[in-house]
């Protein structure tokens, strides 16, 4: 076989937004590995990799061409006779001699068993390339070429392919593809020529680095390097990193700084202002406190004049007057009488304005504050003023501080601190990663707001179903979900509509699953003992997993389902257990203990211990392996057998009430095919 | 160093020599360099053509009363399209900043995703903003749709913030400090019009006159809409093919204009707000339609 050719894709493309990068790239990998697979070309590794202005696929080695295969192509019968085969032989361009004959389970056949000779791979990818290019899925594709042109997230401008040292030709959205690549837009020129072995090197040499493991090596090592002696020190930021490193084909880190004078606004502001606004980190003094310098990353190599860092300079200081404005302007109309103003601010079109939505709010929170001991009064007021400042100038300009500047806003405007942090925190959690408010008030809030937005879309049938979640109410909902879990709050789900409480204790599963990684069957077994409130939830959890690794507990579980199946099997309605039809020691000494466990456990239960009530469930476990050991269940005397069933009734009834234990998946469980044939 | 009007000098000139119309401002009021003519209607229909022009564009609601460095009431575009957009077209642009006497190897230039869109138009592209040295300078628009129909030709539309960027080579912190020829600043000549416009838009517009006109406008445009589909084009195709749609579309910008006069007047509600966009874009829509229409005409005209 001759040898392996190395493989080299680069697609040209005009600035591709960053955030598209990784996952068009992961898409690109799979579209490949389909296409090599369909063809049956082996393939060393693949590696991927991209700047904005290109996706890059190289393979170590693909094989020149596809494998010759033998193709056995099947005739007429053979009892059709020799006029059939010599139609078949005329249809296959072969003379009759060339046919054999295959046997089949119906009889033989004529057949012709020719080699197909494999394609060459350079022409495989000519013929498979520009429509796998347009397969790339985007996001919002446009088109350039004219209105029925190839659809794409940018302009396509060059395509770079190479199989070995021959160009892989073809044509697609007015390119031709070719042996050249192209630098960066200032550093580099347009009309590279290299090889495989010194592609990256090339690129290089024209100001683009190609890997992004080495774009963020640079920005990292820069940052350090430009704080050095300088007492600051970085304040991390990973996401803003990887959109830096997907922004930039040769990224290098500077330090500016602003005015001092301009630490007086809100840290918020500032922050939000520099990092999403201007993409710049923001640094921290040695006493921790914001430092009035910041990291911003240029896409060349280096600012000896300084121009870079001025010009940032100057533009974070007109958006920092700008803000400044803002802050004093909407002080001049304090956040408590902006409440009428959000008559003219529409949550939804049939849903009414924020207005609309506030009173609702400022409903639920006075019940949900009486229900949870909360603070009533500052509850509702700030439920009241939780989105006043959506009419403010500060978050019409940087919207990704709503809550955020009505809080501030309302504690620099007097109101009772408890008022204005739980308005700060009202957005809160945004993900699953973010914090909960941090007050009981905040929480409220936080419910009130989630839950009537909820209630409200639900109740006009906007509920999401698939990817189609316009309102976000999934989110809202693992918001409520992570606030009463994490702050413990006992709130019942009891009158909510349907509709509404199955979508919350989905999320509910949700959570605990992914979010607390507990096992999926830990979690129906404790739902399926319907807990009162999600507090109740989580310590049933908590206790099934640290009892569960205990040694009794497992087999015990597994007891439990056996116990489950004989019940559902036999289709009786467990009675009382009769004492005097107790025959066999063991079934007396489980029913004993049974009796004796019954209250302590209960007791456990009622004072929410439920460590200690699986704790001592457990210790059932000698006596119920023995009763299965030594009882025959399906006793030949009915009364007996029916008093046998009655004793499991009792036993699942009893104890299943922390979690019901037949849902644990168990070695024991998943192996035992019939548990009712062994009795 | 430039002044103001050398650098407008400087990117007309370099536009001129990519071929371009050098059109003078459009005089009815527009909020933004797109909503000409020269951009809404050219951009329609298969004809090719490149054009530039500086736009004062009106936003009622920007105004600060001349006492914010960087906004304005009113402010100047340049406005480029080049339909259809060169392969090219990323490395003109660039060429053109240095023309205007940006050393690119000192800056730092970013294109960052930003997709424009204007529903009163019915309009949006795909494309960037262009940051230079953290400064968004130039928004950069590919058109894909305009008066709510598909373009033929994509255009790229470049539109220049002159202020800013007439600040930042001059290395001013207010647009009023900028140098608009030598001795007269932008303030000198501006300023009395930023202030008095915000007096008049925010506190003194007679906004029971503007809801009157903006259904004056509003009726004659439709009126010439539904009067130029109402000719019959066998029986009338002269009377169609002269038919005054740029005039109907004057009308369209008026209410657009008087929409923001509304606007910063605090004159309407959220609820009022999407209902009079939704009139608004249905006269834009109405023109663009009808015109594309009357180009067919007058195409086959050519043809014939």
């Amino acid at each position: 076989m001759s040898e392996r050719l190395p493989f080299l894709f680069e697609l040209g493309v005009e600035e591709i937004p960053h955030w598209m990068i990784t996952p068009a790239l992961a898409e690109l990998e799979k579209l490949f590995a389909a296409f090599l697979e369909e063809n049956r070309l082996g393939c060393g590794a693949v590696r991927l990799d991209a700047t904005p202005r290109r996706l890059v696929l190289r393979a170590d080695g693909i094989e020149p061409r596809q494998q010759d295969r033998e193709e056995v192509v099947m005739g007429p019968p053979k009892s059709a006779g020799p006029g059939a085969a010599m139609g078949f032989a005329k249809k296959n361009g072969v003379a009759v001699e060339d046919l054999g004959t295959e046997t089949t389970a119906k009889g033989e056949y004529f057949a012709l068993r020719r080699t197909v000779t494999g394609k060459a791979t350079k022409e495989l990818l000519s013929a498979a390339l520009p429509a796998l290019i347009a397969r790339i899925p985007w996001p919002k594709a446009m088109y350039w070429t004219g209105k029925d042109g190839v659809r794409f997230i940018r302009p396509i401008r060059w395509v770079a392919c190479l199989l070995g040292d021959q160009i892989v030709e073809f044509e697609g959205a007015g390119i031709r593809s070719g042996a050249l690549s192209c630098g960066h837009r200032r550093m580099g020129s347009c009309e590279i020529a290299f090889d495989h072995t010194n592609y990256e090197e090339r690129l290089k040499k024209n100001g683009v680095i190609l890997s992004a493991a080495e774009r963020k090596n640079r920005i990292e090592s820069g940052i350090k390097k430009v704080l050095k002696g300088t007492g600051y020190t970085l304040v991390a930021d990973a996401a803003l990193l990887d959109d830096l490193v997907y922004l930039t084909e040769f990224p290098t880190p500077i330090l500016g700084s602003f005015d001092p004078k301009f630490l007086d606004l809100p840290r918020e502001v500032l922050t939000t202002v520099m990092r999403h606004h201007q993409r710049y980190f923001t640094l921290s003094a040695a006493d921790g406190s914001m430092a009035p310098a910041f990291v911003a990353v240029m896409n060349i190599k280096g600012d000896r004049l300084g121009y870079v860092r001025k010009g940032n300079e100057r533009v974070l200081e007109a958006r920092f007057n700008d803000a400044r404005f803002f802050w004093e302007f909407d002080q001049q109309k304090p956040i408590a009488t902006r409440v009428d103003g959000l008559k003219s601010v529409t949550f939804q079109a049939r849903l009414g304005s924020y207005h609309d939505k506030a009173g609702r709010m400022k409903e639920l929170a006075a019940s949900l504050a009486q229900k949870l001991g909360a603070d009533e009064a500052a509850c509702v007021r700030a439920a009241e003023l939780a989105k006043c400042d959506l009419t403010t100038e500060m978050v019409k300009e940087l919207t990704e501080l709503q809550g955020v500047m009505g809080g501030l806003y309302a504690r620099s405007q007097g109101e009772p601190e408890e008022v204005a942090q739980a308005i700060y925190s009202h957005y809160l959690p945004q993900s699953m990663e973010d914090p909960i408010p941090p007050t009981l008030t905040g929480q409220v809030v936080s419910l009130a707001d989630k839950l009537d937005t909820l209630t409200a879309c639900f109740s006009i049938g906007m509920i999401p179903s698939g990817s189609k979640d316009p309102f976000a109410l999934r989110r809202a909902a693992q918001g409520v979900v992570k606030i009463l879990v994490e702050g413990r709050l006992a709130l019942s789900f009891d009158g909510l509509p349907k509709e509404l409480s199955d979508f919350l204790w989905d999320r509910v599963r949700y959570y605990f699953r992914d979010i607390r990684n507990f096992r999926y069957d830990e979690i129906n077994a404790v739902l399926a003992a319907s807990p009162a409130n999600l507090v109740d939830c989580e310590d049933r959890l908590f206790a099934l997993r640290m009892v569960r690794q205990t040694e009794n507990f497992e087999p015990l579980a597994g007891s439990f389902k056996r116990i489950s199946n004989i019940l559902k099997q036999a289709g009786l309605r467990a009675g009382d257990v009769r004492i005097d039809l107790l025959e066999h020691e063991a079934e007396k000494t489980l029913y004993d203990e049974v009796e004796q466990l019954q209250p302590q456990v209960q007791a456990c239960i009622a004072s929410r211990d439920y460590i200690r009530a699986l704790q001592m469930i457990a210790t059932l476990r000698p006596a119920v392996d023995r009763f299965f050991d030594d009882v025959l269940v399906n006793a030949p005397d009915p009364g007996v057998r029916a008093n046998r069933l009655s004793l499991l009734g009792l036993i699942l009834n009893a104890f299943s009430s922390v979690a019901d234990f037949s849902e644990i998946v168990t070695e024991s469980t998943s192996e035992s095919s019939n548990p009712s044939s062994q009795n | 160093m430039d002044s103001y009007q050398d650098t407008l000098f400087k990117l007309k000139k370099f536009w001129a020599g990519r071929g371009c119309v050098i059109q003078e401002p459009y005089d009815v009021e527009v909020g933004a360099g797109t909503m000409c003519p020269e951009t809404f209607l050219r951009v329609l229909g298969p004809k090719p053509y490149n054009v530039a022009y500086v736009q004062p564009s009106r936003r009622p609601a920007d105004g600060r009363y001349g006492e914010n460095p960087n906004r304005l009431y009113k402010h100047s575009q340049l406005q480029v399209i080049l339909k259809p957009a060169p392969a090219n077209v990323m490395d003109l642009y660039l060429e053109s900043l240095e023309a205007i006497g940006i050393n690119l190897s000192q800056h730092d230039l970013k294109f960052e995703e930003d997709n424009w869109e204007s529903p009163t138009l019915g309009a949006w592209g795909i494309g960037w903003q262009v940051m230079l040295d953290g400064l968004e300078i130039t928004q950069f628009t590919y058109f894909q749709q305009c008066g709510g129909v598909d373009l033929d030709l994509v255009p790229s539309e470049l539109t220049y913030g002159l202020e800013r960027l007439t600040a930042f080579l001059q290395d001013r912190k207010s647009v009023y400090d900028i140098e608009w020829v030598k001795g007269v600043s932008y303030g000198d000549v501006r300023f009395r019009e930023e202030q008095q416009f915000s007096v008049y838009n925010f506190e003194m517009a007679d906004t029971a006159m503007l809801w009157q006109l903006l259904d004056i406008h509003e009726k004659e445009s439709q009126r010439l809409i539904d009067a130029y589909h109402a000719i019959d084009a066998e029986t009338g195709l002269h009377d169609k093919k002269r038919f005054p749609l740029l005039a109907a579309y004057d009308h369209v910008l008026k209410c657009s204009h008087t929409f923001n006069l509304l606007d910063a007047r605090g004159a309407i509600s959220v609820t009022e707000r999407v209902g009079v966009i939704g009139r608004v874009r249905r006269l834009a829509v109405g023109t663009a339609m009808a015109w594309c229409d009357q180009q067919r005409l007058l195409a086959t005209e050519v043809a014939a």
